[in-house]
């Protein structure tokens, strides 16, 4: 048990030292812009289709329960608004973030861990390359650009699978759905709640990193990493959204109301 | 000096130390755990010499080679290429000095994510200022010359053991290094194969300047290429000179190991 404790703590205080590592080297020159914008589309634009799936088929069931409590007041008519408050503030940013912690997650944890087992990363370091900077950092920036883009497309596809479902229960029109959907909508809304998937990114990236990075025991090592890359990554986000919502209503009281 | 020294390693590198080795490694203990892999380990590579170290597997022949390149760190001891201290250099000169060597992999290591011919190019792109076109006709003309020259845009996982294994020494040799480092060529090719890549290798002693350091179990091929011959055995070197020296060892596992006709 204590072995066990203490092996928890090692892999936290190492996991912590590579994050700030991470953290540092990505504001530091010299920058992979190359690398960074090939993984910002292979991270990024390759999860749009999941993201835009997912997000409309979220908005249609959002809108089908939000119906169902709004009707018993007669209140219809705030549905759109309900349901685009609902999206932007919290449902959009984590579903995006967990989504993402799947798909990136898994992807991050398995690649580097694959190359860890095969040499490939100290191939790179042979070759005179940093390689915690060209697969690390680059990684890193890639996933904190990407999120709040795809976050923004999931609110998006959420309410466009909302209207889909209003349209077909009564016949609302696109331009009255969105004109009310927006109309309770602030920039304190969409910006903090949208720019917190940067730390999600940030808690993904390098988790993942740091699991593949740190691999050992060949190819069952690669399967072990890729797993704990996406349950670590989950649960990091799910209780860094308990901090960040706690500093969002701190910092703009608005966003509380 | 083909004897172990009673109680200790033979040194040659502390006795006669050259003043231009192109590898030198002094006194190198390393160990993982409680496991000592390396204990004291000296020795030196003159430039242009073809050095082959020898021993049985979990010697830490390949940790040797992993000094010599800065992947890892001594626990105690040096390792000096070409007079620069590899051991204390960080970032931009730890990476001045890792150009200077290639280094084939075992399994090769090719990068899995990009085409052959663009593994050839890689270094290229990081550390030239070549336009486009000369890094492909440069990559070309390194992938010509291990027989792959068709292979440009295959993907490593679309190439048997001993085609990866051609690229992977096309990818070593893509900035011209000093220094080769070669880790057990041979390993799980079939003779032929293996025959080849120790005709590629023999071809770039004999075009002179390229200092070869080699990890094998291969002894024909051990006899062949190298001009200077260690075995290294439980962390330390119980034997080292030509290999007519080695043949002739009063250390009966050197004798065994050399008497033997394995390949592989």
């Amino acid at each position: 048990m204590l072995d066990r404790a203490g092996a928890l703590l090692s892999t936290t205080g190492d996991l912590s030292v590579f994050a700030m590592r991470a953290a540092r080297e990505a504001v530091l020159p010299p920058y992979e812009f190359k690398e960074t914008v090939r993984q910002v589309y292979e991270l990024g634009a390759r999860s749009a289709p999941l993201i835009a799936v997912s997000g409309f088929a979220v908005g249609v069931v959002l809108s089908m329960h939000t119906r169902a409590s709004l009707e018993r007041f007669g209140a219809e008519a705030m549905i759109p608004a309900g349901l685009a408050m609902a999206l932007v503030r919290e449902t959009g940013p984590l579903t995006a973030g967990l989504l993402l912690s799947g798909r990136i997650g898994a992807g991050i944890g398995a690649e580097l861990g694959a190359m860890r087992v095969t040499e490939q990363i100290d191939a790179l370091e042979a070759g005179a390359v940093d390689s915690f900077r060209y697969l690390v950092v680059t990684r890193v920036v890639a996933c904190i650009i990407a999120l709040p883009i795809l976050t923004t497309l999931m609110n998006f596809a959420g309410m466009l699978g909302g209207f889909l479902a209003e349209a077909a229960a009564t016949g609302m029109s696109l331009q009255l759905y969105f004109t009310r959907a927006f109309s309770l909508i602030a920039v304190s809304d969409y910006l903090p709640s949208t720019l917190k998937t940067m730390v999600f990114g940030f808690i993904i990236a390098t988790i993942s990193s740091y699991l593949g990075f740190t691999t050992s025991s060949g190819t069952e090592g690669v399967g072990r990493a890729s797993t704990q890359a996406v349950v670590m990554s989950s649960v990091g986000i799910i209780v860094a959204n308990v901090v960040l919502v706690r500093l969002i209503f701190f910092l703009f009281p608005g966003a509380a109301g | 000096m083909s004897s172990p020294r009673p109680g200790g390693a033979v040194l040659p590198a502390r006795e006669h130390v050259p003043a231009r080795a192109a590898v030198r490694l002094d006194g190198v203990t390393k160990s993982f755990g409680s496991l000592r892999v390396l204990d004291a380990v000296s020795f030196a590579v003159l430039p242009g010499c073809a050095f082959i170290i020898l021993g049985r597997s979990g010697t830490g022949k390949s940790v040797t080679l992993k000094h010599i390149i800065g992947l890892v760190q001594p626990d105690e001891g040096r390792v000096f290429v070409e007079g620069d201290e590899i051991t204390a250099l960080r970032g931009v000169e730890l990476s001045r000095v890792r150009r200077k060597i290639g280094f084939l992999f075992q399994n090769a290591a090719l990068f899995d994510s990009i085409s052959v011919g663009e593994n050839v190019a890689f270094p290229l792109r990081r550390h030239t200022r070549l336009s486009d076109a000369e890094i492909r006709d440069r990559a070309v003309a390194k992938l010509e010359a291990v027989g792959l020259g068709q292979e440009y845009d295959k993907m490593p996982a679309d190439l048997s053991g001993g085609m990866r294994k051609r690229a992977g020494l096309a990818r070593a040799l893509a900035l011209d290094p000093p220094i080769l480092l070669v880790d057990e060529p041979s390993a799980g090719l079939d003779p032929v194969t293996a025959g080849e890549i120790d005709d590629l290798l023999f071809g770039l002693k004999g075009n002179g300047g390229t200092t070869l350091v080699i990890v094998t179990h291969n002894i024909p091929s051990a006899k062949r290429l190298g001009d200077e011959l260690v075995m290294l055995h439980q962390g330390r070197i119980v034997a080292s000179g030509s290999p007519e020296e080695l043949q002739n060892s009063d250390h009966e596992l050197v004798r065994a190991f050399m008497s033997s006709q394995h390949a592989g």
